[in-house]
Formats: structure tokens, C-alpha cells, sequence
């Protein structure tokens, strides 16, 4: 116990510094949202810091001074209490805790406010079991999985759920809020960096709890705007791809369409695909090979147990190859 | 404690505290009461939260008839005034009052769990089922739970009184009779706050 | 039904009918421990799981089902028991008193326990155990498939009834049984944390009732309240959990305090430092425990005006309970401490606590709680409080009392192993867990992707769990290897200061021959060095009432037990079954009702014998 504690602020040094990914930790925060809940996190951990060394000095002095050495037997001094002491340690507490309730009452105003000024961008994100729909009501259009945002923009999002429970939470971008069924919530962020930055669903909601992980990807503003404008197009007019891919397409519309949209057409049971090829991931968090997303295809419950999605295990394989073919050829950026 | 029937004239003036066993009995049960009483509010707060959820089957304003309501509420003030002349038979010795006094609040206290029976009976040919939406179902369960409570009670203070029919006034029954009269003005109470927060307030409110 | 014939009855008929307070403890002792055995393999299954990213031990439905279950035992089955079987058997001691205000009902609130214990775990043999989290967040737990929740529900109406009964038997004793002299004020601190520890469960349950209620009125019963779709609000459970589930925390830890302030003070050899500043912190944690229920929903959408009025409110707790760290700091300042095992662990809760107390002020800090919630770092912070605080509380406690319980006191060696073992496993499983939380790893996930940063600190904190295993295995082994180390004495530590010290091992079935006179707190200290070292007595010697056992709670709460299954397969048609249940319990209500249950006396010259 002794060496542990000893060894206790190295780690902490350590571990705050060193650990984490630059795109998924709280404790490297990447847009001023995270920024502000981090010096919030950093102040409370000076406090306590404090707090702890104090008390830890306190109780060392206390082990080693008035432990019992042998042979002693005497009877201390039954000390009844202090009113000094109990008002100073009554006080100092009051004070430090005022230290970090101000600034935090300060910002959770701050975090609630929703300013839809001139630039700023509202996107829903709608949470399903277990996938992410991030509705574009300016662009009207849908994304599924990958919420594209411009950089330096602010980012009002609006929470909502279709059957549980679930959380949106991008660590290194803002803490989380929850996507409650039958409410509207909301938050904002805003991302100066172009990047990557992975997200989570942070409210228990099922066996594939886990794998209901989205990304959130910075891009420059004009790139958005592009990206926006060829979400709502189906792309590929015919001879735009290869025929193989084309057959595949079929295969789509007849399997698939219902569910799934591209574009401004098809059904939204499912993600949104009109940008599948650009996925690096797939279901939320398998890499990105043929041969997972035929595992996925052909049997869903055993890569996301509980989703929604029907198995298509007897598909042919000329058919699922082609099925594969055109999913990857989905680009909307190129 | 004893057993035997204890003469009348030597009985306490208080005989529900005289014992040790009556003063715990009196003092749980007040503790009893206080969790009954958060027990309610949950069942209130829930009920304040969905009585707006009415969806598209009939709400507050459809179906409450005040008039049903008063007399229930009426009916359920007056057993609590009767249990209270029980008591103070109690007090004086009286144990023939006591017990007349006591069947009294028994039969108002059936009295108005035939009318609530019928009163959630017309409801149902309403088109208010417990299923129907969010405000029925917190509604038949606020009021349910309470009526549940007074079906409760009635069957108690009826074990009572058969039960002590013959025995007369012990340092054993006292204090049954008295946490049971307790009781009974518990549910009056929580009756009083139905009264106002269900039905004053669908049919004003 | 005389006292000859009581003792003619078999050994098993004599626990099941028992309403002595201190077999009831012992009971409650066993049957918590069971669970806790049973929640730390669960922990142990889901550790093994969380081990390397993407492992296959467990499939996700089942980890949902083994967190579900570990939080559910542990709060409900485990900790509260324990700490009920300390309270059963110590706090009538402590006051002075013969037995609890209803001893009757003290043992129908342990059946209760048990079978609703029990129905809980039937689950995991009947097509799943409950896997919507201890929490049971609607509609996650309303739409659940299965019947796993409806086993979570009814089990727990069944237990949260017998905890209930607890509690008032707990209130009434402690303010209607106390022994001449042994005023308010001079009640030792474990006695003042059961009294307000009982406050809390009298206020705080019934909201989960309710909770429970809805809930299986929901599920069964096709009600709507938690149905977006027809008017209903997924909120309105949350509210009701949390209300009863933060004084449930406090429920936990605020006996775990009054056991340290007990050890602290006898094993330095001091007067607890500031007695009624001690009283006066538990009675505000007490009392703010249920203003700050919604600092576990600052993510759900309340607004930022409740948001800051729940975080300051929150915050306020930190100043109670950092008087009573350094109350207890001051308590041993000065003194002569004694490191037995029992003090180890009360020694080691006061750091291990503070880490988790400071991580409570940081999660109170609403803006930065988006971060917090919901991650490992709130499954750190509540781990280092309840296991910090309650579980470092309840082994020191046994340690401590093992002696007045079970007449031997538990091997010092074997208990120092089984310490230091415990408290390195679990500083090494849950101090790492706040950085995983804080580096993206949320809570309640069957498993997580490699390459994120998450893979180091998830082995280390398994390989804690072992050891925290481990540990305890070696304290199992030790209860049976200990049992030659036999005791007599009234007073085995040798600084007992309280009342539970003064009466012979094993303890009579009547406490005390002749009813203590309490002349000052911590009464036998006082008469130790101001007096004679004996109590004076407050009665002259005679006969002694005792209560009846009897077999009615053990039949009340089975037919409860039966009902519950008639509920939970009330669609494949088991009506009949859920009424034959509640007939038996009502039946047997009745029965208690119109049968007048005097007692019977231990007579004098008994009581004279069994003093020598």
C-alpha cells in the first residue's frame, strides 16, 4: 500500500500525459466544447489534489507518530473535540467547493445555449439499435454512421431516439448528452481541426451496446459543401460504373432499397449508403474487408447481436460479389 | 403482557401506550405511515407527469363528474369522523361503542368502495381501458392504490372486530384498534389530496 | 408455548423460526455473504471478458446479464444484508436492550430477503437473468425480451418489502429501547448510523416500490406509462430510481461510518474526536441525500438551471463528509493505535474513501460530468466509495465483532494477508479505470476495439480483480482454520468501549442478565476507568419475557415467493398461482393476526445460572 501511494502522482503524471488517442480522449481535447469541460476537469483535479494531500499527510504523520510501540500501555488522553479545528474544517471545504461551483454553473449555462447564428449548422442525430442517423434538415439530406461537419463551424445537434435510450458522446470533441425517445435534446460543438474524431454511444441500450461506435469527420467548409450536395444525388448515372457493379445494384434494389437509401431514395430502417465506399469501418467497427461485410451480410446477429437487420445467409456468392462490388463503388467525395 | 381481560376500571387512560409493545406498535406504525406517505407522492409525481398524456383516448375533462366524486369524498370524511367517535368510546371505556362505532366505518368505507367500483366501471364503457394511454394507466393506479388501501383497512378492522367481539377492552387490542383507526384517517387523508390534485384539478385545470 | 419445549424442537426448525435478533443477524450475515461470493463471480466473468479487446469469454447478451446482476446483487443482495446482520445482531447490544421493538417482523423482513434473493437469481436457470443494468433504465427494461427483468422486478418488491420492515424495526428500537442512561447523545456512532441509515430506507424505498410497481405493471399488465407512443415519459423512471437510489448509497456507506468510528477509537485507545460534530455530519448527509438525486441524470436533457441546482447541492455533501475524515483523523491523533486486521481495514478505508470522495465532488462539477458520465470513471468513483468505504467497513466490522458472533476470533496472519491482498487488487483494478474513462471507454460495454489506447489498462485492472479474489478466498479459508481460536472473555479486544462488550460469549439469548445503567458515551470505557470496570445495573435480577418463535414469516414471504411466479408467467396462465400465493401470505397475516402470541419467561434462577 505504502509503495502504491508512493507512487500514485507519477502515475497520475503519466497517465494523463501519455495516455489515449488523440481522437478519442476526453483529456486531449480537440474543439473549445471539450476545451472548456477539460479546464473544468483540470481545476476540480487541483482541488482535489489538494483535498488528497492534505488528508494523506495528515494520516501518514498519524501512522507512524502514535503507533503502538511495545511494551507501551499508557492510556491517551480522551480528547472530547475542538471547535476551532471543526470550524476550519468545516470552512476551508466551503470555500474550495465555491472555487469550483462558480465556474461550473458558469459553463453549464454556457453548454446549453443554443445559438443558431448566421454559419451555424443544425444537424439530428438520430439514434437507432444500434446505428447512428444524422439527418442535414438545411441540406436535407441523411447520413449514415459518419457525421460530416466543416471545420471552425458551429454545430447545433439535436438528439433523438426511435426506440432506447442511447448517448452521443465524441470524447474529444464534447462530453455527452442522451438521445431520448419521445424528447429533443440538444448540444453543440464545433471541431477548428480537420480530422477524424471517433464517437460512442454511452447509455447501455442492448447486447451491441458496444459496437454502436460513429465518427464524427471535420472537413473544410467547402468540402462539406460538396460532400452535402452529392449526398442527396443518387450517384451513378448508368455507365458511370463498371457492370459488374451495375448488376450488383440490381441485387440492391431488390434486397436491399427498402431499407437502406442512397441518395434521396430507398427506405430509412437502415444507415443511409450513399457514401459506403468511403467507409473506413464497417457496422460501426469492423475493418473495413470484403470479407466482413459478406459475414455481416450473410448473418447480422452474430456481428451485432440484437440489430434489426434481416440475414441474407443463401445469397448467392456471384451475387453478394457484385452486392460487395457496388456497395464499395458508393463514393461521394471523389 | 397479560393475558387476562383487563377490568375496564383498571385500565390506563391511555391504554394503546401503556405497554411497551403498544408504544412500539404506535410508533412504527407512525414510521409505517411516513413510508406510505413517500409511497403516494411517487404515485402523485407520476401521475402530475402524464396526466397531459392522453393521446387519443378520453381525458380529465371527458370523463370526471364531480358530483359522484364529492359524495365518495363525502362518505370517506365521514367513516374518518366515526372511527374518531370509536376512539373516544375507547378512551371512556365504552367498548359496545367502540365496536358500533368501528362497524359504522366499516360499512362508509364499503359505501364508498362501491361507488369508486362503479365509478371505474363507467369509465371503462368511456373507452377509458387501464391500457388506453399514459394518464389512464397512472391514473387507475393512483386512485387503484388507494382504493387497494381501503379494501385493505376494511378487511383489517372487520379481523378486529370479530376477532375481539367478546373479549372487551385489553392492553392487548387497544393499541390494535388504535393503529388501525390511525391508519384509516391515513387513507382519508391521501383521499383529501386525490380529491384536490385529480379531480379539482382535471376539471378546473 | 414454554421455554422447555421451544428447545425441544430440531435445530433447523429452531432457524427457521427464530425471531432472536442475534440468529436473524447471523442469517442475514450468511446469506449476504453467499451473495457476495456470488456478485464478486460475476465481477470476476466480466473482468475475464474485458481482458484483451474484442474477447470472446462471454457473449454480449450475457454480459449484459452478469453487469445487471452484479450491481443488483451486490447493492440489494449483498452489502445491505451484511450491514442488516451487523445492525441485527450488535445495535440492541450497543443500546442496552433485550431484543429488537418487533422481533416478529425482524425475522419476516430477513425471509422476505431471502426469497426475493433468491427469486432474483432463479433467473439465470430459466431462460436469462435480467440484463437492462441494475438501474433498469426504461424502456430498455420495459421492452426487455424475456423474462430476465420481470425476475429483477419482483425479486426486488420482495427483498425492498423485507428491507422496509428493517428499517421501521430498526427506528423504533433504537428511539423506544434504548437502556436507562444510554441517551441520544450517547449513542455509540454504529448505533446512530443504523438510526439514520434507517430513516433513509424508510423515505427512500418506497419510491423504488413504486418504480417497481410501474415497471411490472408495464411489462405485465400492458400499462403505458413509460410508452412515448401513448402519452407516456421514459423520465418519470428515472426520477423515481434515483430518488430511492441516492439515499440507497447513503443507506450503504452510512453504516460502513459508524463501523470505523467504532474500530478507530477502540483500537487507539481514544474517545471518538468530536462526537456530536460525527453525529450532527451524519444526520446532514442524511437528510441532503435526498435533495440530489438528479446528479445522475445531468445528461439526460433537465436543463442547466436544475443541472447547477443539483451540482451545488451535490458538492455541499463533500463538507459533512470531510468532517468526519478528519474527525476520524483526529481521533487517532494522539492515541496509541493497535494494527490488528480489524483496524487495517478501517485504517485503509480512510485514504481508499477520500480517492473516491474526491472523485464524487469532480462527477458533481455538471459541465465536466458530460465527460464523466456514463464511463469508466464513474464505475472508478463509485467503486472506490463502496468498496472503500462499504466493503473495507464490512471486513473490518468482522473482524472486529467476529468474536461477540461466533465465540473464536479469525487468524491475525491469514488476515493480514487476505488484507494487504485485497487492498493492492483493489487499488489495481478500479485506480486505472478513471483514466479509461476519461480516454473514451464508456460504461456497461461487453467489450471494446484494440488499437484504442484501452488495451493496457483494462489487464491491469483484471489482473487487481484476481487478486481481490484470491484475497477473499484466503478470508473464506480462515473462518474455518480460526475456529480453535476460541473466546470467552465478555471483552476479547481488551478496549472494548461499548455496551456490546460486556455480556458473556457466547451471548445469552436474553443480552443482558440485568438491564445496563449508561452513565456516559462509550458507557463501558467509562466504567472502566471511572467505575468498578463492571456496568451497574439498572433493574434488580427476575424473571425474563422472551418472544415466541415462529414459522409464519418464513410462510409469509414463501407465499410471496410463489406469487411472484405466478405474475412473472401470468401469460402462459399462472393467475391461479400468483392468487394461491397471495392467499398464503395473507392466510398467514390473518393467522398472526387473531393469535394472541404472549411469550414466555426465562425465570430467574435460569438467568442466574447462565450468568456464571
Amino acid at each position: 500500500m505504502k509503495y502504491l501511494w508512493r507512487l500514485l502522482p507519477f502515475t497520475f503524471i503519466l497517465l494523463i500525459v501519455g495516455c489515449g488517442q488523440q481522437n478519442l480522449s476526453a483529456l486531449d481535447p480537440q474543439g473549445p466544447v471539450a476545451d472548456m469541460q477539460f479546464s473544468l476537469i483540470r481545476l476540480s483535479l487541483y482541488i482535489m489534489i489538494f483535498v488528497i494531500v492534505v488528508v494523506f499527510a495528515l494520516y501518514l504523520i498519524v501512522l507512524f507518530k502514535f503507533r503502538e510501540r511495545p511494551g507501551d500501555t499508557h492510556i491517551p488522553k480522551q480528547v472530547h473535540g475542538n471547535k476551532a479545528l471543526e470550524v476550519i474544517w468545516t470552512t476551508i471545504p466551503i470555500i474550495l467547493l465555491l472555487i469550483l461551483a462558480i465556474p461550473n454553473v458558469m459553463a453549464t449555462f454556457e453548454l446549453a445555449e443554443i445559438d443558431d447564428s448566421e454559419g451555424a449548422i443544425t444537424i439530428r442525430a438520430h439514434a437507432h439499435l444500434f446505428w447512428w442517423e444524422f439527418e442535414y434538415p438545411d441540406h436535407d439530406i441523411i447520413a449514415g454512421q459518419e457525421m460530416y461537419i466543416p471545420t471552425n463551424t458551429r454545430i447545433n445537434i439535436e438528439l433523438e431516439s426511435s426506440d432506447v435510450i442511447h448517448a452521443f458522446w465524441v470524447p474529444a470533441l464534447a462530453g455527452k448528452q442522451d438521445n431520448v425517445p419521445g424528447i429533443t435534446n440538444t448540444m453543440w460543438l464545433e471541431a477548428p481541426n480537420e480530422g477524424v474524431y471517433l464517437g460512442k454511444c454511452a447509455e447501455l441500450c442492448g447486447p451491441a451496446h458496444w459496437q454502436m461506435d460513429f465518427k464524427v469527420i471535420a472537413v473544410d467548409p467547402d468540402t462539406f459543401e460538396t460532400w452535402a450536395a452529392n449526398m442527396a444525388e443518387v450517384p451513378y448515372e448508368e455507365g458511370e460504373i463498371t457492370e459488374y457493379a451495375v448488376e450488383g445494384r440490381a441485387i440492391f434494389e431488390a434486397n436491399c432499397l427498402s431499407c437502406h437509401a442512397i441518395g434521396n431514395e430507398g427506405g430509412n430502417f437502415g444507415p443511409n449508403l450513399t457514401n459506403f465506399g468511403e467507409r473506413t469501418v464497417y457496422a460501426g467497427y469492423m475493418e473495413a474487408t470484403d470479407e466482413n461485410l459478406e459475414n455481416f451480410i450473410r448473418d447480422p446477429q452474430e456481428w451485432k447481436p440484437g440489430n434489426n437487420m434481416p440475414a441474407f445467409s443463401d445469397m448467392p456468392q456471384e451475387d453478394m460479389d457484385a452486392l460487395i462490388e457496388y456497395l464499395k463503388s458508393l463514393k461521394v467525395l471523389d | 403482557m397479560a393475558d387476562q381481560t383487563v377490568n375496564q376500571h383498571t385500565l390506563p387512560p391511555n391504554p394503546e401506550k401503556a405497554t411497551l409493545e403498544g408504544r412500539n406498535k404506535f410508533l412504527g406504525f407512525w414510521f409505517f405511515l411516513g413510508g406510505e406517505t413517500v409511497l403516494f407522492a411517487s404515485l402523485f409525481g407520476t401521475y402530475l407527469g402524464l396526466r397531459g398524456g392522453v393521446v387519443s383516448g378520453p381525458g380529465p375533462d371527458d370523463l370526471f363528474h364531480l358530483p359522484l366524486v364529492f359524495i365518495m369524498t363525502m362518505i370517506l370524511l365521514t367513516s374518518s369522523l366515526t372511527s374518531v367517535f370509536a376512539i373516544i368510546s375507547m378512551k371512556r371505556g365504552n367498548y359496545k361503542g367502540l365496536l358500533v362505532w368501528m362497524w359504522v366505518t366499516v360499512a362508509l368505507g364499503l359505501a364508498f368502495l362501491g361507488l369508486e367500483i362503479y365509478e371505474f366501471y363507467e369509465y371503462y364503457h368511456y373507452g377509458l381501458g387501464f391500457t388506453t394511454s399514459a394518464f389512464a394507466s397512472s391514473f387507475y393506479t393512483l386512485v387503484g392504490t388507494h382504493g387497494a388501501h381501503v379494501a385493505f383497512g376494511i378487511g383489517w378492522i372487520v379481523t378486529l372486530l370479530i376477532r375481539y367481539r367478546k373479549t372487551g377492552l385489553t392492553l392487548t387490542n387497544a393499541p390494535k384498534f388504535y393503529v388501525a383507526v390511525l391508519y384509516w384517517h391515513f387513507i382519508d387523508v391521501v383521499w383529501v389530496f386525490i380529491f384536490s390534485v385529480v379531480y379539482l384539478m382535471g376539471y378546473g385545470g | 408455548m414454554s421455554n422447555a419445549k421451544a428447545q425441544s424442537k430440531s435445530v433447523l426448525w429452531d432457524w427457521l423460526t427464530t425471531v432472536d435478533h442475534k440468529k436473524i443477524g447471523i442469517m442475514y450475515l450468511v446469506a449476504g455473504a453467499f451473495f457476495f461470493a456470488l456478485g464478486g463471480l460475476e465481477a470476476i466473468l466480466m473482468r475475464i471478458q474485458l481482458m484483451f479487446p474484442e474477447f470472446s469469454f462471454v457473449p454480449a447478451q450475457t454480459f449484459n446479464e452478469l453487469l445487471t446482476m452484479h450491481g443488483t446483487t451486490m447493492i440489494f443482495l449483498a452489502a445491505m444484508p451484511l450491514l442488516f446482520g451487523f445492525m441485527n445482531y450488535i445495535v440492541p447490544l450497543q443500546i442496552g436492550a433485550r431484543d429488537v421493538a418487533f422481533p416478529f417482523l425482524n425475522a419476516l423482513g430477513f425471509w422476505l430477503f431471502l426469497f426475493g434473493g433468491i427469486l432474483l437469481n432463479v433467473s439465470w436457470f430459466v431462460g436469462g437473468a435480467p440484463d437492462a443494468g441494475w438501474t433498469a433504465y426504461v424502456p430498455l427494461s420495459s421492452e426487455s425480451p424475456g423474462t430476465g427483468v420481470d425476475y429483477y422486478v419482483l425479486g426486488l418488491q420482495v427483498s425492498g418489502a423485507g428491507t422496509l420492515i428493517g428499517g421501521i424495526n430498526f427506528l423504533v428500537t433504537i428511539i423506544n429501547m434504548r437502556a436507562p442512561g444510554m441517551s441520544m447523545m450517547r449513542m455509540p456512532l454504529f448505533t446512530w448510523s443504523t438510526f439514520v441509515a434507517s430513516m433513509l430506507i424508510l423515505f427512500a424505498f418506497p419510491a423504488l416500490t413504486i418504480g417497481l410497481l410501474l415497471l411490472m405493471l408495464e411489462r405485465i399488465f400492458g400499462a403505458t406509462y413509460f410508452a412515448v407512443d401513448f402519452g407516456g415519459n421514459v423520465i418519470i423512471w428515472q426520477h423515481l430510481f434515483w430518488i430511492f437510489g441516492h439515499p440507497e448509497v447513503y443507506i450503504l456507506i452510512l453504516p460502513a461510518f459508524g463501523i470505523f468510528s467504532e474500530i478507530l477509537s477502540a483500537f487507539s485507545k481514544k474517545r471518538l474526536f468530536g462526537y456530536s460534530a460525527m453525529v450532527f455530519a451524519t444526520l446532514i448527509i442524511g437528510f441532503l441525500g435526498f435533495m440530489v438525486w438528479a446528479h445522475h441524470m445531468f445528461t439526460v436533457g433537465m436543463g442547466p438551471v436544475a443541472n447547477s441546482i443539483f451540482a451545488v447541492a451535490t458538492m455541499a455533501i463533500a463538507v459533512p463528509t470531510g468532517i468526519k475524515i478528519f474527525n476520524w483523523l483526529l481521533t487517532l491523533w494522539g492515541g496509541r493505535i493497535q494494527f490488528t486486521t480489524a483496524n487495517l481495514f478501517a485504517l485503509a478505508f480512510i485514504p481508499s474513501f477520500t480517492m473516491g470522495g474526491v472523485t464524487g465532488v469532480m462527477l458533481a462539477t455538471s459541465a465536466a460530468n458530460y465527460q464523466f458520465h456514463d464511463t469508466y470513471f464513474v464505475v472508478a468513483h463509485f467503486h472506490y466509495v463502496i468498496i472503500g468505504g462499504v466493503v473495507l467497513g464490512l471486513f473490518a466490522g468482522a473482524y472486529y465483532w467476529w468474536p461477540r458472533i461466533f465465540g473464536y476470533k479469525l487468524d491475525e496472519t491469514l488476515g493480514k494477508w487476505f488484507f494487504w491482498l485485497f487492498l493492492i487488487g483493489f487499488h489495481l483494478t478500479f485506480f486505472v479505470q478513471h483514466f479509461l474513462g476519461l480516454i473514451g471507454m464508456p460504461r456497461r460495454v461487453a467489450s471494446y476495439l484494440g488499437g484504442q489506447g484501452l488495451d493496457t489498462m483494462n489487464f491491469i485492472s483484471t489482473i487487481g480483480a484476481f487478486l481481490m479474489g484470491i484475497a477473499f478466498i484466503i478470508f473464506v479459508v480462515s473462518i474455518f482454520t480460526s475456529m480453535k481460536n476460541k473466546v470467552t472473555d465478555a471483552d476479547p479486544w481488551g478496549n472494548g468501549r461499548t455496551l456490546e462488550w460486556t455480556m458473556p460469549i457466547p451471548t445469552p439469548e436474553y443480552n443482558f442478565a440485568q438491564t445496563p445503567l449508561v452513565r456516559d458515551v462509550d458507557a463501558l470505557w467509562y466504567e472502566k476507568y471511572e467505575g468498578d470496570g463492571k456496568m451497574k445495573a439498572a433493574e434488580p435480577l427476575g424473571d425474563i419475557h422472551m418472544p415466541n418463535g415462529s414459522i409464519l414469516p418464513f410462510i409469509m414471504s414463501l407465499g410471496l415467493f410463489i406469487s411472484s411466479f405466478g405474475f412473472i408467467y401470468y401469460h402462459e396462465g399462472f393467475l391461479w398461482l400468483a392468487i394461491l400465493g397471495l392467499v398464503i401470505n395473507f392466510g398467514a397475516m390473518f393467522v398472526r393476526s387473531i393469535k394472541e402470541d404472549h411469550g414466555y419467561h426465562i425465570p430467574k434462577e435460569e438467568v442466574i445460572k447462565g450468568g456464571k
